[in-house]
C-alpha cells in the first residue's frame, strides 16, 4: 500500500502510523462530541421545563430530573417531574379557566 | 473605529500559541495595521520574552484591568515594528486574577486604538482560556500534526462555539481558523505524520496556514524576535502567508516549505488537491 492510499480514503487497516492516528482520532472525537452536546443543552432544557411546568402546577424546581442516556442504536431522554403530594387536584372549572385567556 | 479581536488558542500547551501570536501580530503590523498583542497567560507570561521586550515591562495587563495603571502606561511599543504594541502580563498574580469586568474594560479601551487585538491564550480550558476567547471575533487554533494536540484543538473549538461572547449574545459565530505548526512534509510522505487534509477533515475547520518544523523558530525566540520579522526564513514566510490569507489577499493553495526544498501542495496528485481545496 502506498502512502497515497491514506489520501484516497482507503478503508483497509492502516499500514502507516499516520493512518492509525487518523482512525483513532475519528473514533475518540466522535464519542467526545456526543457527550459535549449532551452537556450543553441539558441544564437549559431542565430550566425551561421547570418554567413551563411551574406555570401550571406548583412544583419544587429540585423535583425535576432530566437525563439523557446515549446508547449505540438508541438514545433516551427521560424527564421526571415529581408533583407535590399536598397539592389538591384542580377542579374542572379552575383548570379550564386557567387554560383560557382572560376575557 | 473598532478593532477585530483574534484569539490564538490551542487547548494543549507547547504547540506554538505564543510564537504564533508574536509572529502573526508582527506580520500584521508590518502590513501597516495597528496591532496590540495581549498576554492572557497570567502567572506564566512569555509573550514579552518571545518579543524581546521583557526588560521594558513596568505595568502590565493586570494593573490596567484592576485599575492600578492607565493603559498608556502599560502598552509597550515595539522598537523594530512601528505599529506593534504589547500588553504583557504579570507573573506574580494568581491565575484567577483577571476578572471578566476588568478584561471588558481593557478590551473596550484597546478597541478604540487598534485595528487588531491578538489575545495569546493560556493552555487548558479553564478561567484564563475562557477570558482570552470570550471577546474573540476570530479564533486561530494552533495545532501540531499529532493526536493529543488535535484532540485538544477539537475540544477548544467546542468551547469557542459555546462560551464566547458571540455565542452567548446570539451574534454571528466566531470565525475559526486552523494553523498547523511543526509540519514536516517529508514525514507525511513516509506515512509518519497526518497529512493536512486529514487534520482538516477531522477538525472541520478552515486551514489558515502551515508552519513547517523549522530551526528558524527557535533562533527567533532565542533572540527575542517575532518569527515573521525575517521573511526570508521558511517559518517567517509561512506566517506572512497566513496573514495574507487571513486578510483575504491570497487564495492560492498553501505553500509548505520542506527543509530540503520548497514543495507546493500543487505538486501533489489531483485527488489530494481536490480534497484539500474543495473550492479549487
Amino acid at each position: 500500500m502506498s502512502w497515497l492510499d491514506v489520501f484516497r480514503g482507503n478503508r483497509k487497516p492502516p499500514a502507516t502510523t499516520a493512518g492509525a492516528a487518523k482512525e483513532r482520532l475519528q473514533i475518540v472525537l466522535a464519542h467526545e462530541r456526543i457527550n459535549r452536546s449532551g452537556d450543553d443543552f441539558l441544564p437549559r432544557l431542565q430550566r425551561e421545563l421547570i418554567q413551563v411546568v411551574a406555570r401550571y402546577v406548583a412544583i419544587d424546581p429540585k423535583a425535576v430530573n432530566v437525563s439523557l442516556d446515549r446508547g449505540g442504536d438508541m438514545s433516551t431522554l427521560a424527564i421526571e417531574v415529581e408533583l407535590p403530594p399536598a397539592a389538591p387536584p384542580p377542579t374542572g372549572r379552575d383548570a379550564a379557566a386557567a387554560g383560557r385567556p382572560a376575557v | 473605529m473598532s478593532a477585530t479581536v483574534i484569539t490564538i488558542t490551542s487547548g494543549k500547551g507547547g504547540v506554538g500559541k505564543t510564537t504564533t501570536t508574536a509572529a502573526f501580530g508582527a506580520a500584521l503590523a508590518l502590513r501597516g495595521k495597528r496591532v496590540c498583542v495581549v498576554d492572557f497567560d497570567v502567572g506564566l507570561r512569555n509573550l514579552d520574552l518571545v518579543l524581546g521586550i521583557e526588560k521594558r515591562v513596568v505595568y502590565d495587563f493586570l494593573h490596567v484591568a484592576n485599575g492600578q495603571a492607565k493603559l498608556q502606561q502599560a502598552l509597550i511599543r515595539d522598537k523594530r515594528i512601528d505599529k506593534l504594541h504589547v500588553l504583557a502580563t504579570s507573573q506574580t498574580h494568581e491565575k484567577d486574577a483577571l476578572t471578566p469586568e476588568g478584561v471588558n474594560r481593557v478590551m473596550a479601551e484597546l478597541k478604540e486604538e487598534f485595528d487588531y487585538i491578538l489575545c495569546d491564550s493560556p493552555a487548558g480550558i479553564e478561567h484564563g482560556a475562557i477570558m482570552a476567547l470570550y471577546h474573540a471575533d476570530h479564533a486561530i487554533v494552533v495545532c501540531n500534526p499529532e493526536v493529543s494536540s488535535i484532540r485538544d484543538a477539537d475540544r477548544i473549538l467546542g468551547f469557542i462555539a459555546a462560551r464566547s461572547k458571540r455565542a452567548e449574545t446570539g451574534m454571528e459565530p466566531v470565525q475559526e481558523h486552523l494553523l498547523v505548526t511543526r509540519f514536516d512534509p517529508d514525514r507525511v510522505k513516509t506515512g509518519e505524520m497526518l497529512p493536512l487534509n486529514d487534520i482538516q477533515d477531522i477538525l472541520s475547520a478552515e486551514l489558515l496556514g502551515v508552519v513547517p518544523e523549522s530551526k528558524a523558530v527557535l533562533r527567533a525566540s532565542n533572540a527575542g524576535m517575532p518569527a515573521s520579522l525575517d521573511s526570508g526564513t521558511d517559518a517567517g514566510r509561512a506566517y506572512h502567508d497566513a496573514v495574507a490569507r487571513f486578510l483575504g489577499e491570497v487564495r492560492d493553495p498553501i505553500r509548505v516549505a520542506a527543509p530540503r526544498a520548497t514543495v507546493t501542495v500543487q505538486e501533489e496528485p489531483r485527488g489530494f488537491l481536490r480534497r484539500l481545496f474543495g473550492f479549487a
